[in-house]
């Protein structure tokens, strides 16, 4: 009788040829030297990755089960994400790095603020401020209030920024372009409003009619901030605002252009210098910078939300890869009679195991696909209005996603490839 | 043994199976218990008995404009209202922006808040040291002690709404069930420092006498402004406190649509593992009914193996849900979680999520185990 069996010495085991000598009855054995030098060869080779993709579509069924439940957990840290990317990006693009935002002293937010008519002349006569056609210098005094409107998808009611300027305010804001009707006229009760606040309000289409101050005014045209901070925000004209609002004491701010950018430097360290006019000045940038902190809530859920998550999914790979593992033991150890080390069973599972992750990532990824570009608002806590602006799956977002799903499988797949690598080969072969 | 036993037994022959899933399911559980909660304090909770009683009147437009001063008086005269103070946002800073630092102020009138807001308590001496003194502040326990003020300490906070600094006195120390970091002090102290905005107030808190009597009076103190250069809205205390809620955006459809990602994950989780594990035994299936096992008991035997797991699971999760709640409340910055407790519905209802799941997970894997022919299934080879 001869049987090929597998003799541990040290670290390598080898293939050797047993068999019983006729004469004395006792076992022989003998190592098989061609047999040994291609395990030798193959111990120094990877097991091939169509080798898990195969396996993964052999299990169908758990495989898909498994990819859903990180799709899930990857489509809600992707929602979050793009939640984020896009408020960052409402307030990273805003401002314009020549003008100056000018508040009183201590204000955090235009809202809170006051700068006196007085204060404004003096603003205004500043050195180092651009002029308009008709050698204006290009400042705005601006009223700024918020009024509260109920939104269309009866999810309740929120604050809405207004603000009153001077025509001059469009000329320090050339990137806002009108998409519908006509700009308001001064002296009259008409508004012009962003295009996210057009369709998410009531009564605030072009032709409409909203109610607030001393009485309704009339939406006369609709404008396109794109993805900036004044996409949340309705316009009107400031002396209409500031004795509806009874506001005619102050304005809330002052916003100026400055001729080039060392201008305005000097122009906002002058400001704030001034002991006599109290004001703080900001880079309108820097300003709107500031309130990027309004997506902490957000941040904050999300990150809870989606760790949490992916425990749950890490547990799931494993159960997963557990299963894959106890049902090729008999696989496993062939592969390792065939000289496969145990290094590279373990990278094979794991890379299994990633693969597994990845699909589910890339499921998540189309299952929020749609929701890319939504327009939806938040609270911002330094306006105390509505910030509107749009979920996007930049490709920050998309690498991170990707890794988070990586992150999962690898957390999933080390234990069960371990275990993988350690079965006994011979108990796995007689099963 | 009894077939409860039996099931239970089952469900520990895999242990690091049964292990691994009860975890997963663990983990889902205790987020949905946490998400489950908040959505409770938000949209369900009614608050304290008092809170109900509490009105909160506003500018008609929007929170950041005034009312007179005078429509407190007018308020007071409408039957059925107990009780009327002034609550004025002062929206200061203390030291600077960072979130232990931060806690609301409001301009009140000290010889009746706590009339209002009786719920709360102070002791009667330092009560009348905080009426008696016209820049005193009272603030709630828990802020005292994050801060380290004792009665008699001199605070000061920075205004940014009003160009004054607070510089007041602590005279009373409050006890309350809120979670809300609040200080008190006196309307006048604005009055005297600003003579500009001396007969404003912010809105207007007011007790009513009774639950029934809630809503007829807040219509009635919408109505008596109507037709006033500053009309009203009036809202319940929880009303009120929705509306922030409300800006945050839509926070029911978020919670909401994640409650119902993790239910469906934790459902695929369970049902791969009993797919799994029926497909496992399938000659096991056979054999029991070789014995004369009916395939009702059959069917009940595996899904009662899945519900053991996933009850086990939830159970693990609403407990930690519990735990992490009251651990998240007692941390320096988590006032935000003092409002949110686990109670014993939401656990149930918890409990009763994983007991749904490991009923529907085992379902329809079992059925089709317990339809197999008997012979097929002891020739299936695992």
């Amino acid at each position: 009788m001869r049987i090929l069996a597998l003799a541990s010495e040290g670290p390598l085991t080898s293939v050797v040829k047993a068999s019983i000598d006729k004469r004395s009855g006792m076992a022989r054995l003998k190592p098989v030297p061609s047999l040994n030098r291609i395990r030798e060869n193959r111990s120094k080779m990877a097991i091939p990755i169509t080798y898990n993709v195969r396996n993964l579509r052999l299990r169908l069924g758990a495989t898909m089960m498994t990819a859903l439940g990180i799709a899930l957990t990857v489509a809600v840290a992707v929602f979050i994400m793009a939640l984020l990317a896009g408020l960052k990006k409402a307030f990273v693009s805003s401002g314009d790095p020549l003008n100056v935002l000018v508040l009183r002293k201590g204000s955090q937010a235009e809202l809170q603020s006051g700068v006196d008519r007085e204060s404004y002349q003096t603003i205004k006569y500043l050195p180092g401020i651009a002029k308009d056609k008709a050698g204006e210098p290009l400042a705005s005094g601006e009223v700024v209030v918020v009024i509260v409107i109920p939104r269309k998808d009866s999810s309740g009611e929120t604050n809405v920024t207004v603000r009153g300027m001077s025509p001059t305010g469009f000329e320090l804001r050339p990137a806002i372009k009108l998409a519908e009707g006509r700009w308001f006229n001064t002296g009259q009760r008409e508004i012009v409003v962003s295009k996210s606040v057009s369709s998410r309000f009531r009564n605030a289409a072009l032709g409409d009619e909203l109610f607030f101050g001393k009485g309704k005014c009339k939406v006369v045209g609709v404008f396109d901030a794109g993805e900036t901070a004044a996409s949340s925000e309705i316009w009107a004209d400031v002396n209409q605002m500031a004795s509806d609002f009874e506001r005619s004491a102050a304005f809330s701010s002052v916003l100026v252009h400055a001729t080039d950018s060392i201008a305005a430097q000097s122009l906002k360290n002058r400001m704030n210098d001034d002991q006599r006019l109290r004001l703080d000045a900001f880079m309108e940038p820097d300003y709107y910078g500031e309130q990027t902190k309004s997506g902490k809530p957000i941040q904050f859920v999300g990150t809870i939300v989606a760790f949490v998550m992916a425990i749950g999914s890490c547990f799931a790979a494993m159960n997963t890869m557990y299963a894959a593992v106890a049902y090729r033991s008999r696989e496993i150890a062939t592969l390792r009679i065939v000289g496969f080390s145990r290094p590279s069973i373990i990278t094979s599972f794991v890379i299994e195991s990633v693969l597994l992750a990845l699909l589910g990532a890339a499921l998540g990824l189309i299952l929020m696909l749609p929701f890319n570009g939504l327009t939806t608002g938040t609270a911002n806590s330094l306006t105390f209005s509505e910030t509107v602006f749009s979920v996007r799956i930049t490709f920050a977002v998309l690498v991170t996603a990707i890794g988070f799903a990586v992150a999962m499988g690898l957390f999933g797949g080390i234990a069960p490839a371990w275990h993988a690598s350690r079965g006994e080969i011979l108990a796995a072969l007689r099963d | 043994m009894t077939l409860s036993r039996f099931a239970t037994k089952n469900a520990f022959r895999n242990r690091r199976r049964s292990f691994i899933t009860a975890i997963s399911i663990a983990f889902s559980l205790l987020l949905l218990t946490l998400l489950m909660s908040v959505y409770r304090g938000f949209y369900i909770d009614q608050g304290p008995p008092e809170s109900a009683l509490r009105l909160v009147t506003r500018h008609k437009v929007s929170l950041v404009f005034w009312l007179p001063s005078y429509y407190r008086e007018k308020v007071r005269t409408i039957p059925g209202v107990v009780r009327v103070s002034p609550w004025n946002w002062f929206g200061g800073i203390y030291k600077d922006t960072k979130p232990e630092n931060t806690f609301a102020q409001f301009g009140v009138d000290p010889s009746e808040i706590f009339d209002v807001i009786k719920e709360d308590r102070v002791p009667p001496d330092q009560l009348e040291a905080f009426k008696h003194d016209r820049a005193g502040a009272a603030v709630n326990r828990a802020l005292a002690e994050k801060h380290g003020w004792k009665v008699g300490d001199k605070v000061i906070v920075k205004g940014t709404i009003y160009p004054i600094n607070l510089e007041v006195t602590i005279r009373a120390i409050y006890d309350s069930d809120n979670a809300f970091d609040s200080m008190f002090f006196s309307t006048e102290y604005i009055d005297q420092a600003l003579p500009r905005v001396k007969g404003r107030t912010g809105t207007l808190y007011t007790l009513v006498d009774s639950p029934e009597h809630v809503t007829s009076i807040s219509k009635a103190i919408d109505e008596m402004f109507a037709n006033s250069p500053q009309p009203t809205k009036t809202e319940t205390e929880k009303g009120f406190t929705l509306s922030f809620v409300a800006q945050l955006g839509n926070v029911k459809l978020f919670i909401l649509s994640i409650c119902g990602a993790v239910v469906f994950a934790i459902l695929l989780v369970s049902a791969n593992t009993m797919a799994m594990t029926i497909r496992e035994r399938t000659r096991e299936v056979a054999v029991l009914k070789t014995l004369g096992f009916t395939r009702r008991t059959i069917l009940s035997l595996y899904i009662g193996e899945a519900m053991t797991i996933s009850v086990f699971g939830g159970l693990l999760g609403a407990t930690g849900a519990t735990l992490l709640m009251i651990i998240a409340s007692k941390m320096p910055n988590g006032t935000f979680f003092t409002g949110f407790k686990v109670n014993t519905p939401t656990y149930l209802v918890a409990l009763a999520v994983a007991a749904l799941v490991g009923f529907v997970s085992a379902f329809f894997p079992s059925y089709s185990a317990s339809q197999r022919n008997i012979v097929d299934g002891l020739r299936h080879i695992g």
